[in-house]
């Protein structure tokens, strides 16, 4: 494996709670544990697994047996909810923190964004602060002044560049703080958060310059909550989970598995038998599988019971978007037969699509009823989430949000 | 049977192998107990020098008087020094004018001073940047000190000004200066070290720090001569590694009768054991600071 570019093995991270106490904590506090804890350190010693610190309830695992490997050239995306411990994560792979238990080997130069804008000096100019700023990120004086006139046209900042950042606005103290990091370029790149910055339009600018940077073969290593900038830039991804290590594979599966996990299993299919009317009950619905990526085929299943004999006029299955516009309706009176129910005989529906062409994302999933006993719409079932497939092109796809609704099967002939 | 293979290869092969197969850098929770990366502080040198930049440039803008700050506050000491001791007290000044007999002393020791306060407050001041990247730690309190060598700067060209005024012409012992500053600025790192790594963690630092500054100002010969401590207790008074600097800096610049020999030895180890325990103890410290700072 010479292409490896890092190497994880069982890597660890325990935090003193305590220590944080300690924090603002004053001497005489301390010498009153300093007197305790050479004690408990001597107990220590006689307990069975031998260790130093007393695995007690002062201390917990930020991050705990976490493995994985990344060869040259891969993005790899880390998602989990927070406190999952992806930047804990980051810190030790960018050297910030040491870890407790295991080994990083890292195969290349390591240069870390955990912040636009570390170590800017609101006093200093924007000439100034590039130059600082750059020194601190690991550039080289010389290599900054090269990519000087790239990283001001990049913010936009030209007309500023000699006046104090204290008298930027926000939105330029974040593109140029972004530039200066956008023209960092250590063969490994380790990046937290960084898009959550910016107006929409700069957002899409570094989105573009980071797929670039994926594109030049560079590593990366990349954590968002943005699971869409996740999927567009990453081609691996891991998952964590209270500093587990839960997933680890191609970056589509983790985002279904991560947003499956994050809505229980319960949401996306019913857990248990809904009442819609005294005598009506919905024991089965929703899609599988759930999340489905786009274009891909599903089916629906919808099970019905009554207590009694009963006609169904109208069914139908509404799928509503995040802002809770109605996008598609399939009408169950297409199924060829009267619905109906007695009292044992339950009603039950299998609809296939072919493929689902819409926009990743999570939409909710309604049913509309009329009949001889009720008219009723019963918002919000279930869940659907859906989710891109591994980007191949060579660009960065626009965001869910620019892209609307349908995501039409399509492909261009040039002549 | 792999391993025997490759050890057979020829060296070249095996040098280009070395560099794909072996990592550039391997993270582990232990680290030895003395460890100075010289070669990585090296590696970061232009970091120091755009720290130590960067804290004297903010230092004095949206100041009226700006670096003349780094000559006032020497000046105003040595005027009030100069009534209170030299006029009131008249405390004997060795036959040197009592006003540069002071000033003088006040240079190393606003050195000293000054780099441990900076040094001392430099990784708390820094938290951000400890918290968002990595470089060696060192540098923070290293690029804290230097900004008071600046300062110094300032302050002995006031000191050239009225060793003219007042006709004294330095001798071939002016060419000790450099080892004295140096002595003073290890002095100031190695327990600066100490303090900002106690600091991280206990911020009474912060409050003990100003008291200390002031009892060691008295117990340095700055505002009087070290030919007043009674002999049998020179050599206890020799323990403060300060004494052996300020009366070196006026035995090179003002040719006092004071003799350097012995005791400036002493001030020297006891500033290299100062200084190594500072470092061993920054070293255990250092990969901690980032969790609690």
């Amino acid at each position: 494996m010479s292409n490896l570019a890092l190497r994880v093995e069982h890597l660890g991270k325990k935090y003193r709670i305590g220590a944080r106490q300690a924090r603002n904590g004053l001497l005489g506090d301390e010498i009153v544990a300093s007197v305790k804890r050479p004690m408990q350190r001597v107990a220590a010693l006689f307990a069975r697994d031998g260790h130093a610190a007393p695995d007690n309830a002062e201390s917990f695992w930020a991050l705990r047996d976490v493995s994985f490997e990344l060869a040259h050239g891969e993005a790899l995306g880390i998602i989990g909810r927070n406190g999952a411990g992806k930047s804990t994560l980051l810190k030790i792979l960018s050297r910030i923190t040491k870890p407790t238990t295991g080994r990083v080997e890292l195969y290349g130069r390591v240069g870390s964004l955990l912040e636009v804008g570390t170590g800017f000096h609101s006093e200093l100019t924007g000439r100034e602060n590039i130059f600082l700023n750059g020194a601190i990120l690991g550039m080289r004086r010389a290599e900054i002044a090269r990519k000087f006139d790239e990283i001001v046209a990049f913010a936009e900042v030209e007309n500023f560049i000699d006046t104090p950042v204290k008298r930027y606005s926000s939105g330029m103290y974040m593109r140029l703080a972004f530039a200066v990091a956008a023209h960092l370029d250590p063969e490994i790149l380790v990046i937290d958060e960084v898009l959550a910055v910016g107006d929409t339009s700069f957002q899409k600018k570094c989105l573009g310059k980071m797929g670039d940077v994926t594109r030049e073969g560079r590593t990366v290593v990349f954590v968002s909550h943005d699971l869409t900038a996740i999927q567009a830039l990453c081609s691996r991804a891991i998952r964590l989970s209270h500093g587990e290590l839960v997933g680890y594979g191609a970056v589509g599966e983790q985002v279904g598995a991560y947003l499956a996990q994050n809505r229980g299993e319960a949401q996306n299919d019913l857990d248990h038998p809904i009442a819609l009317t005294a005598n009506t009950q919905l024991a089965r619905f929703g899609f599988t599988p759930n999340p489905v990526i786009t274009g891909q085929p599903l089916v629906f299943n919808l099970e019905m019971q009554s207590a009694r004999a009963m006609r169904i006029d109208e069914l139908a299955v509404l799928i509503f978007d995040a802002l809770s516009r109605r996008i598609a309706l399939i009408d169950l009176r297409r199924s060829g037969q009267p619905l109906k129910m007695t009292g044992q005989d339950r009603l039950k529906l299998h609809v296939s699509l072919k493929q689902l062409p819409l926009v990743e994302g999570e939409y909710r999933v309604a049913l509309w009823i009329r009949s001889d006993e009720v008219t009723l719409l019963q918002n919000d079932l279930v869940a659907l989430n859906v989710i891109s497939d591994v980007n191949e092109g060579d660009f960065v796809p626009y965001r869910a949000m620019a892209r609307g609704v349908v995501e039409l099967d399509y492909s261009i002939a040039r002549e | 049977m792999n391993a025997t293979q490759s050890s057979l290869k020829p060296a070249r092969e095996r040098a280009t192998d070395t560099l794909a197969d072996t990592p550039l850098l391997v993270i582990v929770p232990d680290s030895q107990l003395f460890h100075l990366n010289l070669r990585e502080v090296w590696n970061y040198r232009e970091l120091l020098l755009f720290l130590t930049w960067r804290d004297i440039k903010v230092r004095y803008r949206q100041t009226v008087l700006g670096a003349a700050w780094a000559i006032l506050q020497p000046l105003t000491a040595m005027v009030i020094f100069s009534i209170v001791f030299g006029q009131l007290a008249k405390l004997p000044s060795d036959g040197i004018p009592y006003p540069i007999f002071t000033y003088t002393a006040l240079l190393p020791w606003n050195l000293f001073s000054g780099a441990l306060t900076r040094a001392t407050s430099s990784l708390v001041a820094s938290s951000n940047l400890i918290s968002k990247v990595y470089f060696p730690r060192v540098l923070v309190p290293l690029s804290a000190m230097m900004s008071a060598l600046v300062d110094f700067g300032f302050a002995f060209l006031i000191l050239i000004g009225m060793m003219i005024f007042y006709g004294i012409v330095p001798t071939w012992r002016i060419l000790a200066l450099p080892f004295l500053l140096f002595l003073a600025l290890a002095a100031a790192f190695g327990i600066g070290l100490w303090l900002s790594a106690l600091n991280v963690r206990y911020r009474d630092v912060n409050y003990i720090i100003p008291f200390v500054i002031q009892v060691w100002l008295y117990a340095s010969p700055v505002a009087y001569s070290s030919t007043l401590i009674p002999a049998q207790w020179q050599w206890l008074y020799g323990l403060n590694p300060l004494t052996g600097v300020i009366e070196g800096f006026r035995w090179a610049l003002l040719g006092t009768s004071w003799e350097p020999g012995g005791l400036i030895l002493l001030s020297a180890l006891i500033v290299a054991f100062v200084l190594v325990a500072g470092l061993v103890y920054f070293h255990r410290m250092e990969d901690s600071f980032a969790d609690i700072v």
